[in-house]
């Protein structure tokens, strides 16, 4: 792993032949993600449903209908929910609430799961990984040890174990913390890697003889080092988090109904499909656009950060570095 | 080698039995009385005092928890909250469905990933390979039960009302009775289990098949002059494998997990249903045995691959 990342190819600086100027990798990272049609489609897709979930009691007050509320003629006399039309625009559902209604606030769920539970593996996975690498010896033992340890529980019936015991209060705090900790080893593992390697580098040394001390080194010379690694693995994990949040719901020992979340709606679904697809449709629909739309943006990300890398996903914990053989990669280190 | 295994069995024991103390601390040491769960919430004090002399709940801590390693070390799982079955009755009785279920996705899985993977390496940035990135991306991002579900609505319920009915999704026919049945039955949960592992196998399978078709002996396999077909299946896919098959080892071991989702969808009784339907009537024995019998598939198939990774790739130093 060399120190820029991705060499100068440029291969859309349009100027380059007038005026040659210096740009930071991240820069250049910047510069072809605005590039990428994937990239800029998928950001569409994510900012709509980001005003989607923000937007959720405008969408409440324009349509007159609250998120739990029951309408009595949600539901045909038989109890059978109504379909899209005039009084639903994307039908009602078993109880006779508003279908449309409920996908907005579930978003917010969704999103506010996705996101902090992944941001906070990240930064407990970052500083685990940064110990354990910096420190080396024992201290990497132990936590290399612990994190494999994390890996190998089967973390679907251990947060379903978990989640049952805790009860309903704070379900969404739990939840959180639980998709957290099932998923911050992986980051650890990576970014322990990458410093195992950074921390041989010269600048490090230099830093040692200036007398910086263990954390500064830590979090200022090695760190933006393996940042990029760790925002790619970032965008990927929150979709990740989204469908575990959405799959804990779905088996209905994630967020507590009558508060809306995708995976309750869509467990309801199951039972009434055959007489409301709308409700099992819709749903479904705003959960893949969003887990869909971060993907191709983690995707992209990773792109964009370093164009030697082959397209899509590295699994958690599998991260098997597959470099496409047909790129030239033999300027990658003049940049150095 | 056998200083490795050792090591790696000693850590994996270490995982199961950290795992074992959690599931205790979760559930007798955490405030909640398996003795009310059994008795009900309206047993008197006398009722529930007995139940806890029963089950060795009045005594200390630290000998209950002596009781419960030596109870797990003998094999001896307990009996279930509800209906006093035993726990390993259970479990045999639904193991089957889940071992029907795991086989049948994996296999699918294996030949459409691979396939599929192969197929974009052969002819990479074409169509071919955009296509199945494309749909590599798609069931990637496709949640498990979501897929289900519209399986649901289009194959069986859909279909069923054009009079094609040859999709059922009640209930489990078992093999030794009725093999065709047996399949019919299974047929679209093996299908949502497999297209959203197969994308994984798809972009691993691709990746490696790149690396290794760039490889030097490749290139001395075409200009002795083999088949293309040559070239590729036994010299290119044959060493491209191996990646695939760890990440093979260690997805069957956490199958066990993974089946909870694509059960409960079709209302399979296997052991992931089991579990959901013990976590509602919160029949600790049962839950506790199950969260125990995942740990050690993982457990047992990570130590597995590991070596088998060094039998197939010699250059796996094994330290």
């Amino acid at each position: 792993m060399n120190l820029g990342i991705g060499g100068p190819e440029a291969e859309t600086s349009v100027g380059a032949a007038t005026t040659i100027e210096g740009r930071s990798p991240s820069r250049l990272a910047f510069e072809r993600l605005r590039h990428d049609r994937a990239a800029i489609g998928s950001c569409v897709v994510i900012v709509l449903i980001i005003l989607m979930a923000v937007l959720a009691p405008v969408v409440a007050h324009l349509t007159g209908h609250g998120p739990d509320t029951q309408y009595s003629f949600g539901r045909s006399p038989a109890g059978i929910p109504v379909g899209p039309g005039r009084h639903f625009l994307l039908g009602a559902d078993e109880l006779g609430r508003d279908v449309l209604v409920r996908i907005c606030y579930g978003a917010r769920i969704s999103l506010l799961v996705g996101v902090v539970a992944s941001s906070l593996a990240t930064a407990v996975g970052v500083v685990i990984g940064l110990a354990a690498g910096y420190f080396g010896r024992v201290v990497d033992t132990i936590l290399a040890r612990f994190m494999d340890a994390v890996l190998s529980l089967p973390y679907l019936i251990f947060a379903i174990a978990l989640v049952s015991v805790v009860g309903n209060s704070d379900r969404l705090l739990v939840i959180i913390g639980v998709i957290a900790f099932f998923s911050f080893a992986s980051v650890g593992r990576i970014v322990r890697g990458q410093v195992l390697s950074v921390k041989e580098k010269e600048f490090v040394e230099a830093a040692h003889a200036l007398g910086s001390g263990d954390l500064r080194i830590m979090f200022v010379d090695i760190l933006p080092n393996v940042l990029a690694q760790v925002i790619v693995y970032l965008t990927l994990l929150i979709p990740a988090s989204i469908v575990f949040e959405a799959t804990l719901s779905f088996l209905a020992i994630g967020i507590v109904p009558p508060t809306p979340s995708w995976g309750d709606m869509l467990s309801e679904a199951l039972q009434y499909y055959q007489v409301a697809w709308w409700y099992l449709i819709f749903p479904g629909l705003a959960l893949l656009a969003t887990t869909l739309a971060f993907n191709l943006l983690g995707d992209s990300v990773r792109d964009a950060f370093d164009p030697r890398y082959n397209r899509l996903f590295t699994r958690k914990g599998a991260s098997v570095l597959t470099h496409t053989v047909l790129l030239n990669t033999a300027d990658e280190d003049s940049s150095l | 080698m056998t200083r490795f295994l050792a090591r790696r069995i000693a850590f994996g024991a270490l995982v199961l039995w950290v795992v074992v103390t959690v599931v205790f601390i979760l559930y007798f040491v955490a405030p909640n009385d398996p003795a009310r769960l059994i008795a009900g919430r309206l047993a008197n004090a006398q009722t529930l005092a007995a139940v806890r002399h029963n089950l060795g709940l009045d005594q200390p801590l630290i000998v209950q928890y002596g009781h419960y390693l030596s109870r797990l070390l003998h094999g001896n799982l307990g009996y279930s909250y509800v209906g006093n079955e035993s726990v390993t009755t259970i479990i045999g009785q639904d193991l089957p469905v889940t071992a029907s279920l795991a086989a049948g996705g994996a296999l699918i899985w294996l030949i459409i990933g691979v396939t599929s993977g192969v197929l974009a390496a052969r002819r990479p940035r074409t169509l071919a390979d955009r296509s199945v990135t494309a749909f590599a991306l798609f069931f990637y991002s496709m949640p498990t039960f979501l897929l289900g579900e519209l399986f649901l609505l289009v194959f069986f319920f859909e279909l069923h009302r054009v009079g094609f009915n040859f999709f059922t999704v009640t209930g489990y026919a078992s093999i030794t009775q009725d093999p065709a049945e047996w399949a019919r039955h299974l047929i679209l949960p093996w299908f949502t289990i497999a297209l959203v592992t197969a994308s994984i196998y798809s972009r691993l399978t691709r990746g490696s098949m790149l690396d290794v078709l760039g490889e030097d002996y490749i290139r001395t396999a075409r200009a002795k002059g083999l088949t293309e077909r040559r070239v590729i299946y036994r010299h290119g896919l044959r060493a491209a494998l191996t990646p695939v098959l760890t990440e093979f080892g260690i997805d069957l071991g956490t199958l066990l997990g993974g089946v909870i989702v694509t059960e409960n969808v079709f209302g399979l009784p296997g052991l992931g249903n089991q579990l959901l339907t013990s976590i509602t009537r919160e029949d600790l024995p049962v839950i506790i045995a199950l969260v125990i019998l995942a740990s050690t598939f993982i457990v047992v198939a990570n130590i597995v691959v590991d070596a088998f990774y060094a039998v197939l790739d010699p250059r796996v130093r094994l330290t």
